[in-house]
């Protein structure tokens, strides 16, 4: 998030899209509740119905990837009313011409017959957006989770640029994290182009100070992302790998396409701490302590460092991940030698200028938003305030494209996945919590009632849904939240998991797989 | 009987919402909100407030598995950690340290994190690390 949680709440504008907020943020939504309880205009566009649709000044349902077109008609409204901050975009921006020629070509007219939101509902939005002292945007998995991903992401850039709504209190443009600790293990360097703290590691610089650093030598490669490693596998490229706390076997898209690779590895290790259809492929597992069971520190979607601390002992004879991965470097004569969490932050801490600010003192109580770069520095809790982090805010032309897949005359529904209000991710830990699994113990399927009728099938009906990669047997639930020709579908379940569905058609720069549209049909199960 | 009420951070969401798990004799009984945390002053949502449930559940690993012939078998950790550490040894001097590859997690703390990407990069030596951020 470029801002903080608390101050949504004083937004007199949010913009909410592609984040189910209620159901997989709460106490986002609280402030989104507090802000509109104070007057500010809530925007909503997402397929679903979602419960912030039912407090939304405007809400749009539009057609499933079809997002740059709807922001694209957004901004062209704007320019066309004068209603964008001249000032702003002259002193902290660059790349606005350019930028100017593709909006041209989007009139609401076109945006509307692209993303099928009527050209009154796409003025209005932009009229409250544009028109706001402090507009915030706020987006989730709905906007990133397509072949279209990044240029969604910039598109929602560009339109806080656009109306200067960014880089000052309750504005901003702001991701909600799916997972707790996403953050937190990007900012580690958990990713195959970057050392902790975003820094390149193609860049020759910086791969010397991390040589020095961790006296070894270091690849000049870029690594390969999760689902190059899947192809890398297939090819013969990748031969072993170490899992720690994921499940890609019902978390990525096509299941069976990853299940396929795994069990093609020489050798897989898996640590978790619950036994997953990925941990049983694995040659070895080893059991990992719960958060309640160790010591450490999550980072959560504001950038803020907060402790997590041992309640009780691990179970049985599992392990803190951190001991076991020391153990195996020891082993494999690459020596660690930390005595606690706290030790190996110190270490966080040298090699990372955002982080180099925060210690476990410090965060004893509320824990601090990073960038932090000194122990005396008070944290951030709003970026870009008086300039972007690359200088001037860049605009980028970005035209609309369709998703990888849309229906046809074979596999004519729309289907989009994402979470429900009590399970989370894959499920291994609420599914067998009593509590939240008495509350949604089945996958249920949501079909729009027109569908349901000319198909025949009634609320609790068994239906087949096929996609070309896959087929999953669901419960149906008939409700008009989903709109026509779309089906959704939770992805928490292994056994009937949307994710044997999904589309592997990946964001080229980002590499995020299409989860949020692919096509399907869907028959009655005898 | 011995009660303590330990200060942490929701294993769930994003959001990061503080909360104490209340203790008794080694028995993790409650969750409740930290009234102090700037994110959720007081309050929790449902996953929050069952933050504990899943903790002492039956189904937790809590010995190491080898794979034997077909089948899973419980191990020590001394075997377990040792064939771990030879066959990525094994892999990595027959195949160069880019057959190796490490997913890190979006559920393990900070300093675990950095210490699986570090393992990676300076004792394998390759940058084939990601994790299901982008899920
Ligand atoms: S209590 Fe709910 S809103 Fe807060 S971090 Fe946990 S899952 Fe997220």
């Amino acid at each position: 998030m470029t801002n903080s949680i608390e101050e949504l709440a004083d937004a007199d504008c949010i913009f909410i899209t592609g984040s189910n907020t209620t159901v997989a943020h709460p106490l986002v939504a609280t402030r989104l509740y507090k802000a509109k309880a104070k007057g500010a205009k809530i925007l909503v566009a997402d397929p679903r119905q979602i419960q912030m649709a039912l407090f939304a000044d405007v809400y749009v349902r539009q057609r499933l990837g079809s997002d740059v077109a709807l922001l694209n008609g957004m901004m062209h409204v704007i320019v066309k009313n004068g209603w964008h901050n001249r000032q702003f975009i002259e002193e902290r921006t660059e790349g606005f011409e350019e930028f100017l020629k593709v909006i041209e070509q989007f009139p609401p007219e076109r945006a509307s017959e692209l993303s099928d939101v009527a050209v009154d509902d796409i003025v209005r939005m932009a009229e409250y957006y544009a028109k706001a002292k402090n507009g915030s945007i706020v987006y989730c998995m709905g906007i990133t989770q397509h072949t279209t991903g990044v240029d969604n992401v910039k598109t929602l850039a560009n339109l806080a640029m656009l109306c200067g709504h960014i880089g000052r209190p309750s504005t901003g443009v702001n991701p909600l994290r799916g997972q707790n600790n996403v953050q937190g293990a990007c900012d580690m360097g958990g990713l195959p182009n970057v050392y902790p703290g975003y820094q390149a590691v193609t860049v020759p610089e910086i791969k010397e100070k991390f040589e020095k650093a961790w006296n070894a030598k270091l690849s000049p490669n870029l690594g390969l992302t999760i689902m190059e490693m899947m192809y890398g596998i297939e090819e013969g490229k990748v031969k072993a790998m170490v899992i720690l706390g994921e499940n890609p076997l019902v978390s990525d898209p096509d299941v069976e396409h990853v299940r396929h690779a795994l069990q093609q590895l020489e050798f897989l290790c898996v640590i978790d701490i619950f036994p997953t259809p990925t941990t049983e492929l694995a040659h070895v597992v080893l059991p990992a302590a719960s958060y309640a069971e160790k010591e450490g520190t999550f980072s959560n979607s504001e950038r803020r460092v907060q402790r997590v601390r041992k309640a009780i002992d691990p179970v049985g004879d599992a392990r803190p991940d951190w001991q076991i991965i020391q153990d195996l470097s020891n082993r494999v004569g690459y020596p660690m030698n930390y005595g606690s969490p706290e030790d190996i932050f110190e270490e966080i801490r040298q090699v990372t200028p955002s982080y180099a600010g925060i210690t476990y003192e410090r965060i004893e109580g509320e824990g601090l938003c990073w960038p932090c770069p000194t122990t005396d520095h008070p944290g951030t809790p709003y970026l870009h305030k008086d300039r972007f982090a690359r200088g001037k805010g860049l605009f980028h032309a970005i035209d609309y494209r369709p998703p990888a897949e849309t229906p046809d005359q074979d596999y004519p529904f729309w289907l989009t996945t994402g979470r429900s209000y009590v399970h989370y991710h894959t499920g291994t830990m609420t599914r067998v919590s009593p509590h939240l699994e008495r509350e949604m113990p089945e996958v249920l399927l949501e079909m729009h009632p027109d569908d349901a009728a000319a198909y025949g099938v009634q609320d609790g009906d068994v239906v087949r849904v096929t996609s070309r990669r896959g087929t999953v047997t669901t419960k149906v639930q008939v409700t008009d939240r989903i709109g026509k020709g779309v089906l959704f579908m939770p992805f928490h379940f292994a056994e009937s998991a949307a994710n044997v569905l999904t589309n592997t058609a990946l964001d080229p720069v980002c590499k995020i797989p299409e989860y949020k549209v692919c096509a399907v049909k869907v028959e009655k199960a005898a | 009987m011995d009660y303590r009420s330990v200060l942490t951070t929701c294993p769930y969401c994003g959001c990061g919402c503080g909360l104490y798990l209340e203790v008794v004799d080694g028995r993790i009984v409650q969750t409740l909100p930290s009234k102090t945390s700037p994110v959720n002053q007081g309050k929790l949502c449902i996953k929050g407030w069952n933050a504990h449930e899943f903790v002492q559940h039956p189904r937790r690993l809590t010995r190491p598995l080898m794979r034997r012939g077909g089948a899973q078998e419980e191990a020590s950790w001394d075997e377990a950690l040792g064939a771990v550490a030879s066959e990525l040894k094994r892999v990595k001097e027959a195949h160069g340290p880019d057959s190796v590859a490490f997913l890190t997690s979006a559920r393990c703390t900070n300093e675990e994190n950095y210490l699986l990407q570090k393992f990676a990069r300076a004792a394998i030596g390759t940058n084939n690390v990601d994790h299901c951020a982008r899920l």
